[in-house]
C-alpha cells in the first residue's frame, strides 16, 4: 500500500468534505481555464497570424472599426470609397495585390454578412501560409450572381452548391433585395470570419438595386475624393457611360448579365492590399509610406495588426488580467477550504497517525501522507476543473459566436494552462504543510495511551 | 537471544518540574521464540515498557537489544524502520484503521517496512486467523473478536522476530479470550516468534510457563 493509496483512503473517509473542497478548487480552475482559453482564442483571432494582408484601405474614420468590419465582420462599415480609387490602387506599382470588398448587407436567412469581392480574394492567402479551399463540388465565381459561402453558413443555413438566396439591405432588415445569388462553392473551414460570410461576385453585388449611387451624388463624391484630378472635376452626368436610366431600376424578370454600371457610379467599402517587397520588412516599409500618402486624402490605410494589438493590450488584456486574478483568488480561497478541512480532521486522526507510527511509519511518512491528501484534492480538483473549463468553452462556443461573431474553437487549448498544475502543486504543498506538521509532531505513546 | 533490556530507567516530567519514575528494569532477557507473560497493575509502566522495547520511546538510560542489535543507539527513523521490520504489535483496543478493510489493515502493516506489500501473504495471514471470508469488511463491520484477529494478522505481516501484545484479551469476551490467546501463542510458536504479552489477568498469565511481575523487574534474577 503506497502513500497515495493511504491518502486516498483518508480522503474517502471524509468523502463529503473532500468532495466539496475538491469541487471548489475545480470550479475555480474551471473559471480560470475558461477565461484563459476564451481570451487565447480572441488573442489568436486578433493576432498577426490571423491576417494575411499588409493594409486595409477604407474611408476615413476609426481604424478599429475598419478592421473589425473588413476582416472580422463584427462592425458596420464606415463609408464607401469610389471604385475608381480601387482601380488606382490596383495599378500602383508598389502594390502587389489589391482586392476590393463591398459589404454592409446580410443574408436574408441567418443574417450572415455579405461581402462582394472578386475571385482574386480566394486565390490569396487569408492568413500567412493558409489558402482557401473549396469543397469538391464547388467552383469559383464566374458569373455576376455567383456566390461562395463559408463553412458556418453552409452548416447553419443548410445551404450547398445550387442554393439560391437573397440579400437584406444593410441597416434595414425589412428591405430584401429582389436579386438572387446562387451558391457555386463552399469554402472549407478556416477558423476565421470567412466561415460565416457569404461572398458574392462584386459585379453582381453592384448590379443589385440600390447599390449603384445616383449620378449626381456619385459625381459629388468623386469630386471630393479626387480634388486634383481635372478629368473628374470636369465630369458631367452625360459623360458617364451607362448612367442613364440606371439609378433606380427593377432587376427582376430580366437577365442580370446584360448590363454594366459605369465605374464612376460604383463604390467599394474597403480594399485589401498586399504590398510588393522582397521580405516582410520591405513590405512594411512600403506600407508605412503608402499609409502616410493616403492620410492627405479622403481614405485611410490601416495595418490591421496595430489597432487590434492596441485593443488587445489596452482593453482586452486588462480585462483578462483582472479575470485571471479573480479566478486565481477563487482557487486560493478553495485552497484555504482544503486547509480547513484537513486541519479540522487532524484532531480526529491523531490516533490513526499514532497507530501508523507504531506500525513503523516514520514521521516523514505521515507528513507525506497528509501532503499527498492535499495534493490529491488540489490536483484532482484541478484536473476536474480543466475538464469542466474545456467543457464550458465547448458548450459556450456557439453562444460566444452568436453574440460576438467570433469563431471559437471548442477544442482550443492554451499552453499557459499547463502552468496551473505546478501552481496547484505549490498551493497543495503550502496548504498541507501545517496539518502535515501536526501529524509529524504527533506524540505516539501519549496518543495511543489516551 | 531475542530481547535484552539492561539498566533501563524511564521517568516523566511532572508539572512542578520534578521527575516521576515509571520504569526501572535492571535486567530482562527473552530468548528466541520464548513466550513470557508480564503481569502488573494499571499504571505500573507496562505500556511504557512496550514503548521502550519497540523504540517508540527512548529510556532515560540503559540499553535495549533485539536480536543483538542495540536499538537505543539508533536515531528515530532507524528505530521506526526496525520496528516495522522486526516487531509486531497487538494492542488492547486493536487499533485498526476504521477506513481500511481487514485486508487493507494487514497490507498497511506491511507498508512501512520498505518491502512491497504482499497481497497474497496478507490473505494467507487472514486465512490463518480464520477471516478469509471477511477480507473486505471494515473494522466496524467485524465483531470484537474478529477485530482482534485482524490485529494479530497485521502484527505478523512483516514476519517479526518479536511480538509485543498489550492486554490483547482485555476487551474481548471470555469465550473469545481463550481463542485469541491461543491464536497468538500458536502463531508465535509456528513462526518461532518471541512473545511478550502484558496482562493484568492472572488467568491469562497462568497459561504461560514464564511469568514476570513488573514490580520484580529490577531484580537481576528475572533475567532468563
Amino acid at each position: 500500500m503506497n502513500l497515495l493509496a493511504i491518502a486516498t483512503k483518508s480522503i474517502r473517509q471524509r468523502a463529503l468534505a473532500s468532495a466539496l473542497t475538491g469541487l471548489s478548487v475545480a470550479l475555480g480552475v474551471m473559471l480560470m481555464v475558461a477565461v484563459l482559453v476564451i481570451y487565447g482564442i480572441v488573442g489568436e483571432i486578433f493576432s498577426q497570424r490571423s491576417i494575411g494582408y499588409d493594409l486595409i484601405v477604407g474611408a476615413k474614420g476609426a481604424e478599429l472599426q475598419l478592421v473589425l468590419s473588413a476582416i472580422y465582420r463584427v462592425q458596420p462599415p464606415i463609408e464607401n470609397l469610389p471604385y475608381l480609387f480601387y482601380k488606382q490602387l490596383k495599378e500602383d506599382k508598389r502594390i502587389a495585390d489589391a482586392v476590393p470588398l463591398a459589404f454592409g448587407d446580410a443574408t436574408e436567412e441567418g443574417a450572415f454578412p455579405i461581402v462582394g469581392t472578386t475571385s482574386r480574394y480566394f486565390e490569396l492567402e487569408y492568413a500567412p501560409d493558409r489558402k482557401f479551399m473549396l469543397g469538391v463540388e464547388g467552383r469559383g465565381m464566374g458569373k455576376p450572381f455567383d456566390a461562395i459561402i463559408g463553412d458556418e453558413v453552409k452548416r447553419k443555413n443548410g445551404w450547398d452548391v445550387g442554393t439560391r438566396f437573397k440579400l437584406v439591405h444593410g441597416g434595414n432588415e425589412a428591405h430584401v433585395h429582389d436579386e438572387e445569388f446562387e451558391v457555386v462553392g463552399v469554402l472549407k473551414r478556416t477558423g476565421t470570419a470567412n466561415d460565416r460570410t457569404a461572398f458574392v461576385n462584386l459585379d453582381g453585388f453592384n448590379m443589385v438595386e440600390g447599390h449603384d449611387t445616383p449620378v449626381e451624388q456619385a459625381l459629388e463624391t468623386l469630386r471630393n475624393f479626387f480634388p486634383e484630378d481635372e478629368r473628374i472635376q470636369n465630369l458631367k452626368p452625360e459623360d458617364i457611360a451607362g448612367a442613364d436610366g440606371h439609378d433606380h431600376h427593377d432587376h427582376s424578370g430580366h437577365d442580370h448579365h446584360d448590363h454594366e454600371t459605369a465605374d464612376e457610379l460604383l463604390e467599394v467599402t474597403a480594399v485589401l492590399l498586399i504590398m510588393e517587397g522582397q521580405d516582410d520588412a520591405d513590405r512594411a516599409f512600403r506600407s508605412v509610406r503608402l499609409k502616410k500618402e493616403l492620410k492627405k486624402g479622403q481614405a485611410m490605410a490601416v495595418n490591421p495588426i496595430v489597432p487590434m494589438r492596441d485593443l488587445m493590450t489596452n482593453v482586452v488584456g486588462n480585462v483578462r488580467t483582472a479575470l485571471v486574478v479573480m479566478t486565481g483568488l477563487i482557487i486560493v480561497v478553495s485552497g484555504i477550504g482544503i486547509f480547513v478541512s484537513i486541519y479540522n480532521s487532524m484532531s480526529d486522526r491523531r490516533r490513526e497517525i499514532a497507530i501508523m507510527r507504531a506500525l513503523g511509519a516514520r514521521r516523514t511518512t505521515v507528513f507525506s501522507i497528509i501532503v499527498a491528501e492535499s495534493l490529491l484534492l488540489c490536483v484532482g480538483g484541478g484536473i476536474l476543473g480543466l475538464l469542466l473549463g474545456h467543457g464550458l468553452v465547448f458548450l459556450s462556443a456557439p453562444f460566444v459566436e452568436a453574440q460576438s461573431g467570433l469563431l471559437v474553437d471548442p477544442l482550443a487549448f492554451e499552453p499557459v494552462e499547463l502552468i496551473l498544475f505546478p501552481a496547484l502543486i505549490a498551493l497543495a504543498a503550502l496548504i498541507g504543510f501545517i496539518p502535515a506538521m501536526t501529524a509529524y509532531r504527533t506524540d505516539v505513546a501519549r496518543t495511543l495511551a489516551e | 537471544m531475542s530481547l535484552r533490556l539492561e539498566s533501563i530507567e524511564k521517568s516523566y516530567r511532572e508539572p512542578d518540574g520534578s521527575r516521576l519514575p515509571v520504569l526501572k528494569v535492571e535486567l530482562f532477557e527473552l530468548g528466541d521464540a520464548e513466550q513470557v507473560a508480564l503481569v502488573g497493575d494499571s499504571g505500573g509502566g507496562k505500556t511504557t515498557l512496550l514503548n521502550v522495547i519497540s523504540g517508540i520511546t527512548l529510556p532515560d538510560s540503559g540499553r535495549v537489544e533485539i536480536d543483538g542489535t542495540e536499538i537505543t543507539k539508533f536515531p528515530e527513523p532507524t528505530r521506526d524502520r526496525f520496528r516495522a521490520e522486526r516487531i509486531g504489535f497487538v494492542f488492547q483496543t486493536f487499533n485498526l484503521l476504521a477506513a481500511f478493510s481487514a485486508l487493507e489493515n494487514v497490507l498497511l502493516g506491511m507498508s512501512f517496512s520498505g518491502k512491497r506489500a504482499d497481497r497474497k501473504r496478507a490473505r494467507e495471514l487472514l486465512d490463518t486467523v480464520g477471516l478469509s471470508h471477511r477480507l473486505h469488511h471494515r473494522p466496524g463491520q467485524l465483531s470484537v473478536g474478529e477485530q482482534q484477529r485482524v490485529a494479530v494478522a497485521r502484527a505478523l505481516a512483516n514476519s517479526p522476530t518479536l511480538l509485543l501484545a498489550d492486554e490483547p484479551t482485555a476487551n474481548v469476551d471470555r469465550g473469545n479470550q481463550e481463542n485469541i490467546l491461543k491464536l497468538i501463542r500458536d502463531a508465535c510458536t509456528e513462526r518461532s516468534v518471541a512473545l511478550l504479552l502484558v496482562t493484568h489477568s492472572a488467568e491469562v498469565a497462568g497459561q504461560f510457563e514464564r511469568v514476570v511481575q513488573l514490580a520484580d523487574f529490577n531484580r537481576p534474577e528475572n533475567a532468563a
